[in-house]
């Protein structure tokens, strides 16, 4: 029975193939590719082909033996973000024999640095340069357009793969859980960014910009402070961006002339960087408010401030934009108030536009510091005030969304790992690592953290992969062979799935600046599943 | 002294005028480095043209410096680089581990190197905000961390010892000090 698979195989996957638009060789090694036909063509349960493929496996592990260091690493990513590319090009660079691919659920890659970053941050966005050079590597596949936990379980990459490294990131948003969050006219802040960066999930978002002059942004982060400056930038120095034509259009339209950003904690607290807010605070023509009572600062204040660099530069900007600030706002001058001290307890529904937001009511703050980490936390005073407002953004976080088969900390909304080594779910007293299994980025770690931060984050997830290598817990005599990207590209060839290749990409990306060049922008965004994948396979 | 003071000059000029349509552009490095040193060298060109030939001969021959790299294992790279170049593109010329995710326009703080010696950090023009906005968010600052695209050879600046961060070690433990040398 399985001499036979092997011989269905031969004729399958000798000569050149083509699959979804990827053309390579047959394999020199023929060990997989008993194991990737029985995979495809038989199309029975999972289980039972991971019983199958390691069956296999063993049953040519002597042959191939004698190859073992040369044989291939086969690594796969999941998620072309920073984390993701970064953490392929470290892998590549320090093992020769890696082969890397990342899977994307998008048709386009670079994650949160074509979808998160704002348009009027093209300089962030040259980091792509780096990463497509990564994609050119003969050792790389980018294979877009599959989406982990539908067109692939884990469980079935994690037999084709030795390694498989989820950098998937943060797909979801955290959220208050108080009385009112789901009228309309609340969006978390992802929502909005994906929607002004043309995210295919969030082109058709609508966000009501029409029907007040005011905006409520929950939360004080960089994040916060990017949907705060798209609402109040004059939208001519937006017009030269790769926003979406479709926000543009809207926000050019926008009668939102008054910005709140809330935070729960004081200025020293502030979540920003100071690029960010140096850059809102020098927005032309905009009065800005801050009240200088909420500027005084504790001794745990100046504590914080001693031992941060970031959050004594944020503090002072904020102090030097309170102390120029003029009487009043002049008319017609759009405005950006900062609140401190303040969590936001209900949303209250309009009365004339049922369903609809109105306001929020806020609940006034203080800092207590709790006794255990010394961290300033706000705790509520009973004291309340309401702001009124047609459009609220809360931008108080992303949330890592789990698939099946992974160990997954609900509480801290990361996967539990260390190093990036991810930690069994029934490890109880002893610790135990789900082999060949790691994670980097946001789904490491936390939502947290610039571009950069990735780099670091990928290479400590890649150190611990090049020493459980090196202990032979990767590629032993059990696991030696490994269909990879082959195997994968037939799996998903037999389910229907219409993969996007490097090279695909790159006609998005062309047709993405050619349509940019008739309209003065760099880019312009193909904002629609269909559209993306319509150039992708043309 | 003059003549390094000038060419310091020349080269934050040629950065703004470069750097100053960035909006739109998605620039390649080596473009970049091209463009950057044509500009550079015809500027300098323009000052030598006016002083004195002795003294013009004498800095030619200065017209590259010495700059030494430390990795994070101690070893070191020594290496020569025209005056007017960024420390991030002399790395990437001489093929030393320096990231550069925005390639020298002020947007990452991945090329960061901690000068060694305070006498030579004290050489180089302040920070402005925008290279101290990047610093805060750099992995293991130092009293004397730089970027390596704010720092540009000038003649001063021969002998310079740069260290750079590691990267792994910095990203559990805070406040790496480069090693006395």
């Amino acid at each position: 029975m399985l001499l036979q698979f092997r011989g269905e195989s031969d004729g399958n996957y000798y000569g050149k193939q083509r699959y979804n638009g990827y053309e390579y060789a047959a394999p020199q090694n023929q060990d997989y590719g008993g194991a990737a036909a029985a995979y495809g063509a038989l199309g029975m349960g999972h289980q039972l082909m991971g019983c199958i493929y390691r069956a296999l496996s063993k049953l040519f592990l002597r042959r191939s033996y004698s190859s073992f260091s040369s044989h291939p690493l086969r690594v796969c990513v999941v998620g072309s973000g920073p984390a993701g590319f970064y953490t392929a090009e470290k892998m590549l660079k320090a093992h020769q024999n890696a082969e890397v691919d990342i899977v994307d659920r998008l048709p386009t890659p670079f994650g949160l640095v074509r979808s998160g970053v704002a348009p009027d941050h093209p300089e962030t966005k040259i980091v792509t340069n780096q990463f497509s050079r990564v994609a050119h590597n003969d050792r790389f596949s980018y294979i877009g357009n599959v989406t982990l936990g539908s067109s692939i379980s884990l469980s079935e990459l994690r037999d084709l793969y030795h390694v498989v490294v989820l950098a998937y990131g943060a797909e979801s948003d955290r959220a208050f859980g108080v009385p009112g969050e789901g009228l309309s006219g609340i969006h978390s802040a992802r929502e909005f960014v994906w929607w002004y960066n043309g995210h295919p999930d969030c082109s058709n978002l609508a966000p009501d910009l029409k029907s007040s002059d005011t905006a409520v942004v929950l939360g004080q982060g960089n994040v916060a402070l990017d949907v705060a400056r798209l609402l109040l930038r004059p939208t001519m120095e937006l017009a030269t961006t790769d926003i979406a034509s479709s926000a543009l259009a809207a926000l050019n339209e926008s009668s939102i002339r008054k910005v709140y950003l809330v935070g729960r904690r004081g200025p020293v607290q502030a979540a920003c960087t100071a690029k960010e807010l140096r850059e809102i605070l020098g927005i032309k023509d905009l009065y800005i408010h801050i009240r200088n009572v909420d500027l005084l600062t504790t001794s745990s204040d100046e504590e914080e401030m001693k031992s941060s660099r970031i959050r004594r530069r944020v503090y002072e900007l904020l102090s030097k934009a309170a102390s120029s600030e003029t009487s009043g706002p002049s008319p017609g001058q759009r405005e950006l108030h900062f609140v401190f001290f303040r969590k936001p307890d209900k949303f209250v529904e309009s009365d004339e536009k049922s369903g609809h937001v109105a306001g929020v009511q806020l609940e006034k703050t203080v800092l207590r510091e709790d006794e255990g980490t010394g961290i300033q936390t706000a705790v509520g005073t009973g004291q309340f005030d309401e702001l009124s407002c047609g459009l609220v953004l809360k931008s108080i976080g992303y949330k890592s969304v789990p698939v099946d088969g992974l160990p997954f900390d609900h509480h801290k909304g990361i996967v539990p790992n260390a190093m990036g080594r991810v930690l069994s779910d029934n490890a109880e007293d002893t610790i135990q690592f789900e082999r060949g299994l790691y994670v980097s980025g946001w789904l490491k770690r936390g939502p947290t953290g610039i571009v950069a931060t990735n780099l670091y984050c990928a290479e400590e997830t890649v150190a611990s992969i090049t020493e459980d290598v090196k202990k032979g817990d990767i590629i032993s005599t059990n696991t030696l062979a490994r269909p990879g990207k082959n195997g994968l590209l037939h799996v998903l060839d037999n389910r229907n799935v219409k993969v996007v290749p490097f090279s695909s990409w790159e006609k998005i990306d062309n047709e993405e600046k050619r349509l940019g060049s008739l309209v003065g922008k760099p880019r312009e965004k193909l904002r629609s599943w269909n559209e993306l994948l319509r150039v992708a396979m043309s | 002294m003059f003549i390094s003071k000038f060419s310091q000059l020349g080269a934050r000029v040629v950065e703004h005028l470069t750097r100053e349509p960035s909006i739109s552009v998605s620039r390649s490095p080596y473009l970049y480095a091209v463009r950057h040193r044509n500009l550079q060298s015809l500027m300098q060109e323009r000052f030598f043209s006016t002083t004195d030939k002795a003294i013009n001969e004498g800095c030619k021959e200065k017209q590259k410096i010495s700059v030494t790299f430390v990795g994070d294992g101690g070893e070191e790279t020594t290496i020569k680089v025209p005056v007017g170049m960024s420390m991030l593109e002399a790395a990437h010329e001489n093929d030393i581990e320096l990231e550069g995710a925005c390639e020298g326009s002020l947007a990452c703080s991945t090329c960061h190197v901690i000068v060694m010696d305070m006498d030579y950090y004290n050489k180089l023009e302040d920070p402005t905000d925008e290279e101290n906005d990047m610093l805060d968010l750099a992995f293991g600052l130092t009293e004397t961390s730089r970027l390596g695209c704010q720092v540009i050879a000038s003649p001063e600046l021969d002998g310079l010892r740069l260290a750079l961060p590691a990267a792994t070690r910095n990203f559990a433990v805070d406040g790496y000090k480069p090693k006395p040398h």
